[in-house]
């Protein structure tokens, strides 16, 4: 049944969808650490008792969560330059271009997500260690940083990785502002070649035995890291 | 003056009182054990000693300094504290001796080698010094707790405060932890216990404060309180639990 199919294209375009790769790779993984560092941060504020810094925060997550993804990149891109140009006062101002702005779009969205697992993580860890730091003379930064957040991100690990797996996924929607990621070099590569079918199963092929392989590690480092209690 | 002083003492979960009007003290080197119904707000006011628990009204002095007052560095008053819990409250994620050095270094500044000195040595005291580079999952209960009695005592405290610290243990591993206290009380530590051990208290205590519904029902010396227990919910308590 593969007779009229041509699977040459994908070699020949291999050097093409292995720079496609490494832009989906690249943005999965800064977008993640930036979302984690900066999710931190709003999983704290959210915790926070103090009104004037949990409400903002609370804001910002039900805000993105409540946007679709593609939207943010689209705002991020065609908004930044407008900001810059405003900010500057200089008409001639250049964009920060599609890969930088399709990072920050995602770091932020992301974000809101990781807020929202860390949160969970951080309540996850019984409220007498948080006495205990305390009682030991711990300040409030000294509790957060040397007792909860450890525990928290161990119990998190997985659940953080899982939404790793979903980012990674999520980059192919960087094609709307003209990034080639993989999924975008697959796609043009598939147009130019008229050779549709092809491309886009080895797309599917490649997401799913990256994605699968993730999942696989996740379950595994997740028997190998819970804690003895 | 105490070294703790507790003047008036009320706090309200909402409409709930659960401390009414406490008003108690505890010398240098005194012994004093707390104990009474559960509910009764013994957890609540040791606590409060440290200032894990906020109260809305009274005063309470501890080594002079006034622990619901504001400007009050509660750091590094509780760091002078040590404290022991009914859960143990080890840090999972280190080692006992890390669990041992952590407050020594981040708090009190000690040099790691100081601090993991300090804590061998007293490791080797409360017999757990080959467990030194084990975490806190791989102990039993009473070895736990006993690792918790050394970290608190890391810090070199003024006073110690127990929070039920055998309620949770197996009964065989009761005297293993209890042992430690009573080594403590012997040397002349200032120790407040919330324990229902009353053949700890009769072994050490100075004192035995006696609560119900949040109030200080009996403040006594510990043999007018085994002898003749003045209020009637006392000795309802004392024939229960003394019972067995």
């Amino acid at each position: 049944m593969f007779s009229n199919f041509d699977f040459d294209v994908i070699q020949r375009a291999l050097p093409y969808l292995w720079q496609g790769m490494l832009t989906t790779l690249w943005l999965t993984l800064l977008a993640m650490v930036g979302g984690i560092v900066l999710g931190t941060i709003l999983a704290l504020m959210r915790l926070s008792s103090i009104k004037a810094i949990s409400v903002p925060a609370g804001i910002y997550v039900n805000l993105l969560r409540a946007t679709p993804l593609i939207l943010v990149i689209f705002w991020f891109y065609f908004l930044v330059p407008i900001a810059i140009k405003h900010i500057s006062g200089d008409s001639y101002a250049q964009g920060i271009g599609p890969f930088h702005s399709a990072l920050i779009a995602f770091t932020l969205f992301e974000a809101a997500y990781y807020c929202e697992i860390i949160r969970a993580g951080i309540q996850s860890v019984p409220a007498g260690q948080v006495n205990a730091g305390y009682a030991l003379g711990l300040t409030y930064s000294q509790a957060t940083r040397l007792v909860v957040l450890p525990q928290a991100f161990r119990n998190m690990v997985p659940i953080l990785l899982t939404q790793g797996i979903i980012l990674f996924q999520d980059t192919s929607l960087v094609y709307v502002v003209g990034l080639t990621d993989f999924m975008g070099a697959a796609s043009k590569v598939a147009q130019r070649d008229g050779r549709l079918v092809e491309m886009y199963l080895f797309a599917a092929l490649i997401y799913f035995i990256l994605c699968f392989l993730a999942s696989y590690t996740v379950k595994r480092l997740q028997l190998r890291i819970t804690p003895p209690r | 003056m105490a070294m703790i002083e507790f003047k008036n003492i009320s706090k309200w979960y909402g409409s709930f009182q659960v401390l009414k009007d406490c008003t108690t003290q505890v010398e240098k080197g005194e012994v004093i054990v707390v104990c009474g119904p559960s509910g009764s707000g013994k957890s609540t006011l040791i606590k409060c000693v440290n200032g894990l628990e906020p109260f809305q009204s009274g005063s309470l002095i501890v080594n002079g300094q006034s622990v619901g007052d504001k400007t009050t560095n509660l750091p590094q008053l509780r760091a002078k504290i040590g404290m022991v819990f009914q859960n143990f409250e080890l840090f999972p994620h280190m080692n006992v001796t890390a669990n041992l050095n952590l407050a020594q270094v981040k708090v009190l500044g000690r040099g790691v080698e100081e601090a993991t000195e300090k804590s061998r040595a007293l490791l080797t005291r409360v017999g757990l010094i080959d467990h030194a580079q084990k975490f806190p999952g791989q102990l039993s209960g009473g070895q736990q707790q006993r690792v918790a009695i050394a970290r608190a005592l890391a810090m070199d405290p003024i006073a110690m405060l127990f929070d039920e610290p055998t309620s949770a243990l197996d009964p065989e591993m009761i005297n293993e932890v209890l042992d430690v206290m009573v080594e403590l009380a012997q040397e002349g530590m200032t120790m407040m216990c919330v324990t229902h051990e009353m053949g700890f208290a009769r072994k050490v205590a100075h004192r035995v404060i006696f609560m119900d519904r949040g109030e200080i029902v009996e403040d006594a010396g510990k043999d007018d309180f085994f002898g003749t227990p003045r209020s009637e919910r006392a000795q309802q308590f004392l024939s229960k639990i003394l019972h067995h």
